[in-house]
C-alpha cells in the first residue's frame, strides 16, 4: 500500500524569495540540516529538468534523486528517488508554493507517496514527515531569516551571481522604427550598489525615439539599447544595497538607456520599491512620466489655483498625467490635440479645454478665450515654435519638454524679450539625481495614483519583440495614453 | 481574460472554516458585503447546479450557480449567471488548504471573467479586496486573528 504524506506551513517571505532558493535543486544542503552535502550529477544545471543530484545524509545514508517537474510559473517541483540507503520504494514528492496575498508571505505545500518494505510504515512516514519535511520547513525559516540566501557560506559566489540571459531590443544602425530588432544579451550578476531586475513592464518614451534616430548618439553608441524606465522583481543584489531585497517589486528610472529587455542590471540608486496597489504596467506606464508632471507642475510652472496651462498632446502618456494632475492643483488646464477622439479622452483626464489641432494652429484660440497661457508645455518643437510664441502670455513660462515633430531652431533672448518669457528645457534626470530626490517624487506618484489625484492614462501594451511596432505606433501619432512593452 | 487570486491564512482548521462556508447559501452568515440569500426552486444548497439568489448590502442583486463542490478538497466553484457588475463568463473557486503545522489553513478565492478594458482596474480592486479579501477579513476575525 503507498504511503502518503503531507505537511505544510506559512514562511514570512515573498514567494519569489522563497522560490529562488526551492527552484534550485541543489541548494538543499545549504539549508536543510539533514543533508551533509549535494552535488548535481554530470555537468547539468541544477534547474534542468532530469538532473539528479547526488547527496549524503548527515547520518551517513546516500540518496540519488531526479528533478521530473520544475514550474516557475506554479511555483511547483517534482522528483523522484533513483536510488538510496533507506528503504524509501517508488518515492515521489512534490513541492508546491503559493502566495499568500494578504500579507506577502508563503504557503509551502510539500507532500509524497511512496511504498516501504512491511512493518516499516509508520517508522517512515514519520522520518519523512518529522525529519525532512517540518524540519526543513523550521531550517528554510531560519536560512531566510538569518539571510542565507543573500550571501554563501563559503564566501564563494552565489549560484545566481553568474550572468543571466536577457531578451533585448538592439538599436544595430540608427533610423526608422525598423532597426529596433530582437537580439540576446546578458544581466551581469549585480555589483557592489547595484541591483538585478526581472523585468516585466518598460516603459515607452519619446526619448527612446530620438536615440533610436540617433539625433542623441553620445547617449546611445551602437550597438544600443534603448529605454530609461522599467518596473518587475528583484533577482539579486550586490554588496551594500540596502532597502530592496530579492523577491521585491521593484520600478526603475535612469539617465542610461538599456531598459528594453527581459533582465537588466542596475544601479540601486535608480530602484523604488512598488506599492502592492501598483501593477507592473502600471508602473512602467506612470514612473518617468509621472515624476515629470510632478516637476514640471511644482518646480517649473509652479502651477497652482489659477494658472492657465497650456499641454501639447494632452492624450499623451506625459499630457494625460499633466492634465489630470493639474486639474486638481486648480488650474485653467487647455490642451491640444490632433483629434476629437484625443479630446474625449484628454477631457476625460481633467483637460477642460481640449483644442483639436492636428495642423498645430491654436494660439488664436488661446489668446481669444484665456489672454494667453502663462505656462506651455510643449512637446512638439519646431513646428509649434511661432505659434508658442503668440499663445504665451506676458511673463509666461515656455517648458521644451520634447521635439516631436523636429529639432526646436534657436530661439533668440530678444523674443523672450517682448513677453518677458522664460525658457526651460529640462530633463528629468536631473530632477531625479539623488535617490531621497526619486524616492520622494514617486511617492507623490503612487500616493496621487492612489487617492484618485492622478488618473492613470489608458496603457497600450507591446510584447518586447515587437519593440518596433510600439515605435512605429508613437510615431503616428495616433496612440492615446501611455505604451509599455511586457518582456 | 481578467483572472484576480486573493490568498490568507486564516486561525482555524479547515475543517472549522470549511463548516462555516460550505453552505452556498450562507453567504449573508459569515460575509458582510451580504444582506440576503435564497435558493431557488426550494432546493438544498448543497446540490450542485442549485443557484444562489441573493443581495448584497448596496442592493445589488446577483445569481449564481453552484458548479462544484467538493468536501474532499474544502472547495467550491461557482458562476455569475445575473449581476450588476458588469462581467462575464465569470467562474470563480474558493478553496481550502490545510496547514499541517498548527490550527490553521490557507484560503484562496481566485475569479476568472471577462469585462470591458477599461473597468479591468476597477473589477479587479472590487472582487480581489472587495468581495474576496473582504470574506477572508469576516473569517478572521471570527476565528481570532493571532
Amino acid at each position: 500500500m503507498l504511503q502518503h504524506v503531507v505537511r505544510s506551513t506559512v514562511i514570512d517571505a515573498p514567494i519569489d524569495r522563497v522560490w529562488a532558493v526551492l527552484r534550485d535543486f541543489n541548494s538543499h544542503d545549504r539549508w536543510h540540516d539533514v543533508v551533509a552535502e549535494s552535488r548535481i550529477e554530470g555537468d547539468e544545471r541544477s534547474d534542468q529538468v532530469g538532473c539528479v543530484r547526488s547527496f549524503a545524509l548527515k547520518d551517513g545514508n546516500r540518496i540519488r534523486e531526479q528533478l521530473l517537474t520544475l514550474s516557475d510559473r506554479e511555483y511547483k517541483s517534482t522528483y523522484c528517488i533513483v536510488e538510496a540507503t533507506v528503504a524509501l520504494q517508488r518515492y515521489v514528492a512534490t513541492v508546491t508554493l503559493k502566495p499568500v496575498t494578504d500579507g506577502d508571505r508563503t504557503f509551502w505545500h510539500w507532500e509524497s507517496t511512496f511504498a516501504t518494505p512491511p512493518g516499516q510504515e509508520r517508522e517512515l512516514r514519520e522520518m519523512v514527515a518529522r525529519d525532512v519535511y517540518e524540519a526543513g520547513f523550521e531550517n528554510l525559516r531560519r536560512y531566510l531569516r538569518d539571510g542565507g540566501d543573500r550571501r554563501s557560506a563559503s564566501g564563494a559566489p552565489l549560484p545566481t551571481a553568474l550572468p543571466m540571459a536577457s531578451r533585448q531590443a538592439v538599436v544595430r544602425h540608427y533610423g526608422s522604427p525598423d532597426v529596433l530588432q530582437p537580439g540576446d544579451g546578458e544581466a551581469a550578476a549585480p555589483a557592489a550598489g547595484e541591483v538585478r531586475i526581472r523585468q516585466r513592464a518598460i516603459g515607452v518614451n519619446y526619448l527612446d525615439v530620438y536615440l533610436r534616430k540617433g539625433w542623441i548618439p553620445a547617449m546611445l553608441p551602437l550597438p544600443g539599447v534603448p529605454g530609461m524606465e522599467a518596473a518587475g522583481t528583484v533577482i539579486d543584489v550586490g554588496a551594500g544595497v540596502s532597502g530592496v531585497l530579492p523577491g521585491d517589486r521593484v520600478a526603475y528610472l535612469g539617465p542610461r538607456p538599456g531598459a528594453y529587455c527581459s533582465v537588466r542590471t542596475v544601479p540601486a540608486a535608480w530602484v523604488v520599491r512598488l506599492p502592492a496597489a501598483v501593477e507592473d504596467d502600471v508602473a512602467a506606464a506612470t514612473l518617468l512620466k509621472g515624476i515629470t508632471a510632478d516637476y514640471l507642475l511644482r518646480d517649473l510652472g509652479r502651477v497652482g489655483p489659477g494658472t492657465r496651462l497650456l499641454v501639447h498632446a494632452a492624450a499623451g502618456g506625459v499630457g494625460l498625467l499633466v492634465s489630470s494632475w493639474a486639474r486638481r492643483l486648480g488650474a485653467t488646464v487647455i490642451g491640444t490635440v490632433s483629434s476629437e477622439a484625443k479630446a474625449r479622452v484628454a477631457r476625460d483626464h481633467g483637460c477642460e479645454f481640449p483644442i483639436v489641432a492636428p495642423d498645430h494652429r491654436f494660439a488664436e484660440t488661446v489668446q481669444s478665450r484665456f489672454g494667453g497661457a502663462d505656462v506651455v508645455i510643449d512637446g512638439i518643437g519646431d513646428a509649434a515654435r511661432e505659434e508658442n510664441f503668440t499663445a504665451l502670455a506676458r511673463r509666461g513660462h515656455w517648458i521644451s519638454l520634447g521635439q516631436a515633430s523636429g529639432a526646436l531652431q534657436p530661439l533668440s533672448a530678444d523674443r523672450l524679450v517682448e513677453k518677458s518669457i522664460t525658457f526651460s528645457r529640462p530633463v528629468v534626470f536631473d530632477y531625479t539625481a539623488s535617490p531621497a530626490d526619486l524616492v520622494a517624487r514617486a511617492g507623490r506618484v503612487w500616493q496621487a495614483l492612489a487617492d484618485g489625484t492622478l488618473k492613470a492614462p489608458p496603457i497600450e501594451r507591446h510584447a518586447l519583440g515587437a519593440a518596433d511596432e510600439a515605435h512605429r505606433r508613437l510615431e503616428s501619432r495616433r496612440t492615446i495614453g501611455a505604451l509599455v512593452l511586457i518582456a | 481574460m481578467i483572472r484576480v487570486y486573493t490568498s490568507s491564512v486564516v486561525d482555524a482548521s479547515a475543517d472549522t472554516v470549511w463548516s462555516r462556508i460550505r453552505d452556498f447559501n450562507g453567504l449573508p452568515q459569515w460575509h458582510p458585503g451580504i444582506a440576503d440569500s435564497r435558493i431557488e426552486n426550494g432546493e438544498a444548497s448543497d446540490r450542485v447546479g442549485c443557484i444562489r439568489h441573493f443581495h448584497t448590502r448596496d442592493g445589488g442583486m446577483i445569481r449564481e450557480r453552484l458548479l462544484a463542490l467538493s468536501d474532499y478538497d474544502y472547495s467550491c466553484v461557482y458562476e455569475i449567471l445575473e449581476s450588476p457588475m458588469g462581467v462575464e463568463n465569470y467562474v470563480a473557486t474558493l478553496k481550502l488548504t490545510p496547514v499541517t503545522d498548527g490550527a490553521r489553513c490557507f484560503a484562496e478565492w481566485s475569479a476568472e471573467f471577462d469585462c470591458a478594458e477599461s473597468r479591468e482596474r476597477e473589477l479587479v480592486e472590487t472582487i480581489g479586496q472587495g468581495v474576496f479579501q473582504g470574506g477572508f477579513d469576516a473569517l478572521k476575525r471570527h476565528f481570532g486573528r493571532r
